[in-house]
């Protein structure tokens, strides 16, 4: 860990509130291609009898 | 490559295809340049004589900015090309490109903020530039809302390529706001194809692997989000042919 001096807090919040925010976008935008794509081929399934 | 063939890749079962392979390459490349770029950034780089260790926010803030705005153009770009040429998969690029985009948007605004405290002494100050890049983010919620709004994906899509367009304004101005406006609090661009010198080499170089981190993310996401609205819309075609 580098000696972050008096701005500790704010360097360290940063981060923390960026990656954060970027892990939740990823993860919600998986979690979607995932749902999607499930209800389609169980979709085409039944389409196709 | 001609003009016909480059039209042909975004046919949407081609695009499905094409985007399947180049997925994996975008994400790795992203995690791979997002963790150099950070690592350096964080454990390697000295602290500012002036900004002390606050400058490490550089390798977040400067990247996602650059992306909040990019993000806007490449959904005007997109927009315009529904426009012109009624293209399914250019309307949901944009849709698409719009949650990436305000995330950035919404990144920038939360790192400036935090930065901006022990520089300036306050979060948040009506500046040029940081007022623009406000109004650039309640225009991408606007935008989003638009489309979850109507029902119609024509129509949709026509109405938000307007909204698309009016918003440029603030998008171009939040990069230029500084050079318009002489005034305010926050600095003029880090980065600029017409200076000889950027900032010190010693944060460029890392900063360089942490913006192509962000952009390869973007561009990740984007073909992600557009696969999906591709198969949400098919998913509706067969519910609709179902229900008939």
């Amino acid at each position: 860990m580098p000696d972050l001096g008096k701005y500790v807090t704010e360097v360290l919040l940063a981060y923390g509130v960026s990656i954060a925010i970027l892990a939740t976008l990823v993860a919600m935008s998986w979690r979607q291609s995932r749902r999607v794509r499930r209800d389609l081929e169980a979709a085409e399934a039944r389409k196709n009898g | 490559m001609t003009i016909m063939s480059m039209w042909e890749y975004a046919n949407p079962k081609r695009f499905m295809g094409w985007t399947g392979h180049v997925l994996p390459w975008a994400f790795g490349g992203a995690a791979v340049c997002l963790t150099v770029g950070l690592i350096w950034g964080f454990f390697f780089t000295p602290d500012e004589m002036r900004q002390g260790s606050t400058v490490k926010i550089i390798y977040l803030h400067v990247p996602a900015a650059l992306m909040a705005i990019n993000a806007w153009i490449m959904m005007l770009v997109a927009s315009l090309i529904w426009l012109v040429r009624r293209h399914h998969v250019s309307a949901l690029a944009a849709k698409a490109a719009a949650p990436v985009g305000v995330t950035m948007t919404l990144i920038a605004l939360a790192t400036g903020a935090i930065w901006g405290q022990p520089m300036w002494g306050t979060y948040w100050a009506w500046d040029p530039r940081l007022t623009s890049f406000m109004i650039l983010f309640l225009f991408y919620l606007g935008y989003m809302a638009l489309w979850a709004a109507i029902d119609d994906p024509d129509m949709a899509a026509d109405l938000t390529s307007v909204l698309c367009m009016v918003g440029s304004v603030f998008a171009l101005m939040s990069r230029y706001a500084v050079n318009f406006w002489n005034q305010g609090l926050h600095q003029g661009a880090s980065l600029s194809l017409d200076k000889e010198k950027n900032v010190a080499d010693v944060f460029y170089q890392p900063l360089l692997f942490a913006i192509a981190g962000f952009v390869l993310l973007f561009f990740a996401l984007v073909l992600l989000r557009t696969r999906t609205e591709i198969r949400t819309r098919r998913l509706r075609a067969l519910i609709r042919r179902e229900g008939q």
